[in-house]
Parts: structure tokens; sequence; C-alpha cells
């Protein structure tokens, strides 16, 4: 029997708002991979991600996760969503949040319980989040609130990261110490990540393989496989320039950036 | 009134509040919607609602009015339009809208037009102005003991309820997209809440008057919120405070003759705005 992959699409499609936003989708992901997804903004990267949590059904075709038909709620995979920061003003403690990652779903009063407080500090030592983590979530600092989500998002023992632009709004710095601390949880715990990012140059020395979403279709391979200027012109339809300038950074010019249709990106 | 004024001497004092029936009920009913609105109000707070909780503790006028109106009894017109209400806020869904700038325009344009009706009720009944003013301000001080059974009711199946809910409630609150993709019903619990805060307002309104409702709803959570992010103490200090400020409004209208809704909303308004300077200080001195 052929062992299974972490996540598995055959000929799938999604639909949003009655169009379809991308078909004929193939994709295999091993397990422990660090998968970015990129793209321009309305290609369905985040309906990507949406499609296997079991949150947006599939138009056609099947996804699989660890080998399984995918189910809202399901423990193995951990999402960040898509968001802007916190409310300044939500005065909920970053721990209390990792908690409710652990069982916040469930009925009933939370009951002390030794073995998940242990469980949540694990975490929370896991991102470096100690210092902090009895503060309000709304007046840490984005960065620090990248790292309690990821906290929140590994708690119940996922094995997948479904990352909705997690570098977004984050200076420099923080980019950098995020995406390495994800590049570190992947390595040391063998999860895979499966990363939405608009800016591929932040994660391109940690990433194993890139997933190019654009044009109603999508494409996987190493970064200089995929993002180079025949390729990406031949997935999106149009022309489109890679360039690669002095530093080292990749530059995609000319990719169709649909305007005002859809304020979210799905 | 010819009671002697209170003594330094807690226990005579104590004793002289409530030495008549009409006191003894006053504080039970109190002491019961100060628990149960200092914890639903905790979640009012968090879920930034406060406007919401405004229009249920005051869209059931027209409704007790319109239950006169048509001799059906006014708890079932204040359920009918409360009801109604939280259903219309929960229908105007908050999942597209995380400024909740739909909700409240959705709020403001309901309680208006609440109010207009109620108007119509009141002119078409004929009646006076003097019972509108009780259902505002309430009648605390002429509670039966069958209201203070009604009230235990409600404050027992409320907290209940909100035990239940509490955990995935809090989540939905907080962070409404991972909640829905861990699998909480996030609509369902919205509409859930609004109806437990639908009910409970509607039948303690009655009992207690629309302002005592409502101050206990809001400021008493928010000043707790203020001073703890802890959510088990947050809860704990929320009901503290409505139980004080009810408790101590009530002695202080007993011995003083002034209204006891003006000393409750006086104790909860005086004290938010306390924490608020401090905390505003404390910001300013010693930035975090």
């Amino acid at each position: 029997m052929r062992i299974l992959g972490a996540l598995q699409l055959d000929h799938a499609a999604a639909r949003l708002g009655g169009r379809l936003i991308w078909t004929e989708v193939d994709l295999e992901v091993q397990e422990g991979e660090f998968v970015a997804i990129l793209g321009p903004n309305g290609a369905g990267k985040s309906t990507l991600l949406k499609a296997l949590l079991g949150v947006v059904p599939l138009a056609e075709g099947s996804v699989r996760v660890f080998g399984r038909p995918v189910r809202r709620g399901s423990d193995e995979i951990g999402y960040l969503p898509q968001r802007r920061r916190f409310d300044p003003d939500l005065r909920i403690r970053a721990v209390d949040l990792v908690r409710l990652g652990l069982d916040g779903e469930r009925w009933g009063m939370s009951l002390p319980s030794p073995a998940k407080t242990n469980r949540v500090a694990e975490m929370v030592e896991l991102v470096g989040a100690a210092a902090y983590q009895d503060r309000p979530i709304g007046e840490l600092s984005g960065g620090e609130q990248q790292r309690i989500l990821i906290a929140q998002a590994l708690v119940s023992g996922a094995r997948m990261l479904a990352l909705d632009e997690p570098l977004e709004s984050l200076d420099l710095n923080n980019q950098q110490a995020i995406s390495e601390l994800i590049r570190s949880i992947c390595q040391t715990r063998g999860v895979t990540v499966l990363l939405v990012a608009h800016d591929i140059n932040p994660i391109l020395p940690f990433v194993d393989r890139v997933v190019y979403v654009a044009g109603g279709h999508v494409l996987s391979g190493k970064p200089q496989e995929v993002i180079r200027t025949e390729t990406l012109t031949a997935l999106y339809g149009t022309p489109v320039e890679v360039l690669h300038t002095s530093d080292g950074r990749i530059v995609v010019v000319g990719q169709y950036e649909p305007v005002t249709h859809h304020p979210d990106d799905h | 009134m010819p009671e002697p004024g209170p003594s330094w001497d807690v226990v005579a004092d104590i004793q002289l509040l409530l030495q008549f029936h009409f006191m003894q009920n006053a504080f039970l009913a109190g002491t019961l919607v100060a628990l149960l609105a200092g914890t639903a109000g905790y979640f009012v707070v968090l879920r930034g609602q406060s406007f919401a909780a405004h229009m249920l503790s005051q869209v059931g006028f027209p409704g007790a009015a319109a239950g006169v109106l048509v001799h059906v009894s006014p708890v079932l017109g204040l359920i009918v339009f409360c009801v109604g209400a939280a259903v219309g806020i929960a229908a105007i869904g908050r999942e597209v809208d995380a400024g909740q700038r739909l909700e409240s325009a959705a709020i403001g344009s309901i309680l208006a037009f609440s109010l207009g009706l109620g108007f119509l009720f009141v002119r078409l009944y004929g009646g006076s102005a003097q019972g509108i003013y009780a259902f505002l301000f309430g009648t605390i001080l002429g509670i039966t003991d069958r209201d203070v059974q009604l009230t235990f009711a409600v404050a027992l199946v409320t907290i209940a309820s909100l035990a239940a809910i509490g955990r995935p409630l809090m989540f939905a609150s907080v962070d409404p997209d991972v909640a829905q993709a861990r699998g909480v019903p996030v609509r369902m619990l919205s509409l859930a809440f609004l109806l437990i805060l639908a009910l409970s307002v509607a039948i303690t309104v009655q009992i207690v008057g629309t302002l005592l409702i409502f101050a206990l709803l809001v400021a008493p959570a928010a000043s707790a919120l203020q001073l703890t992010a802890r959510q088990g103490r947050g809860i704990a200090l929320s009901v503290a405070l409505s139980l004080a400020f009810t408790w101590l409004g009530l002695a202080l209208a007993y011995f003083t003759n002034v209204p006891v809704g003006f000393f409750i909303t006086t104790l909860a308004f005086v004290f938010y705005l306390a924490v608020r300077l401090v905390k505003t200080r404390r910001t300013v001195v010693a930035p975090a």
C-alpha cells in the first residue's frame, strides 16, 4: 500500500460566491514539509487553507489530510486565520487564549487540570512567549501575538499548521524571527507547515517548496523552479516577469491584482 | 420616612434595614438580579455588546404597552419584543462584521422604532405616564414574594445556561475565526447568548426596572475587565461589584429617601470612572 502524504488534493475545485476560483488542483504535501502558498490577491490562497480545514467545501474532487477526508474541528490541523491585530482593548490573558486552543470548543465549565496547564505551558515555552503570557492579548505587539497564536494552533497536538499570512504587518526583524520559529517547529516536531504569504522573500531561506495559486490553477515545486518568468507567465496566462535584485530578493512584476471585488483575500 | 437614621453599629443598621418585608424582598430580588447581571454582563462587555444590552433593556417598553393594549399579560409582550429584537440583531450577523458597525446601526434603528411603537401604544391605551415611569425606573421597593420566586428561577436558568455555553462562547467572542475552524458553532452561540440575555432581561425588567438592569449589565463588568484579564476572576469580580452596588444602593436609598436607581447607577458609574482614571494615569506615568 502506498504511504499517503500529509495533504492530498485530487482534481479539486473550489467555488466562492458562485465563482469557481480554482479548478483541477492536484497537490501532494509530505509530512514535515514547509510549503509556502503564494499568488496574487483574490487567487484563492486562503480558500485553499479553508478547504483543507473543512470550512469551505470543495466544488469538485477530494481533499485528504493524513489520509483521511477532512472535517471541521480536527485536532490534527492548527489554524491561524488571516487577521488584523487583536483589538487593543481585548482584556483576556495571552495564556488563556492558548488554553482555548486546547479545549475551547467543549461545552461546560473549564475545570482546573494540571495536565492541561502543563500542556499549555509547554507550548508557550516552545514559542518563547513565557515572559508575556499573563498580559492581555490586546496589549501585545504583532510579533508577540503571532507567537501566542502559533502556540494556540499547536496546543491540541496538531501535526499540520495552516497559517494564513502570519508575517503580514510584522516588521522585518519579526518576520525573520517568526519564520525561524516556524522552521524550527517544522524540523524538531515534524509538523507539516502550509504558510500563505504575499511576499516570498522573508521565508525563501526556510521553505522546502512553494505552491503558486494564480489564474484559477495551482503550480508547485522548488522556489527556483516555480518562480520563473516563463512558468509564471504560463500559469497567470498573462505576461509577468520575475526579477532578481542584487541583494537576492525576488520580485514578481506585472501580476494581475483584481481591484475592489474582494476586500478579503480569499 | 420616620425611621431612625443609620449608626456606626453595622449589625443594628442591618437589622434596621431588614425589619420590613418589602426591604427583605428588595434585597433578595436585588441580589438575584446582581448575580445574573454580573455574570451575563461579563460576556456583554467582552463581546462589545453594551449597545445590544441597552437595547434589550429598553425594547420591552413597547412590548409591555402592547400587552396591556391587547389585554394579554405585559410580561408576554415584554418577552415577545425582547426575543424578537434579539433574533433581529443576530440575523444581521456578526460573521462579516468585525467592527460591529452593521450591528450597532441595526440596533439603533430597531430601538428607535420600538420606542416609537411604545408611544403609539401608550397613546392608544390612553393610560397615564405613571406606568411607564414605573417601568423605566423600577419598583424594587414593591416586590412581591412571587416576584422573588420568579427572579430566582430566571437567575438560576440564566447562570446555568451561561455555565453550559461559557467556554465556547468565550472562544467565539475573542477569536471567532479560529473557533469556527475548531468546530464551535459561532453564529448559533451568538444567537443563543442574545436569547438568554433577552429572556432574562424581559422577566427581570418589570421587577427592578430597565435602568437597574442596564446599569448592572455593563458598568460592573466593564470595571472588572479593566481590573483583571483572568476570566474566572473577571466574572467573580463583576458579580461582586454588582452585589456591592446593589446592596449599598438599597441601604443608602432606605436611609435617605432618594431613589434606589439613582444610587446604584451612581455607584456603578463612579467606580468605573475611578478605575479608568487610575488605569489611564498608570499608563501615562509608566508605559508598559
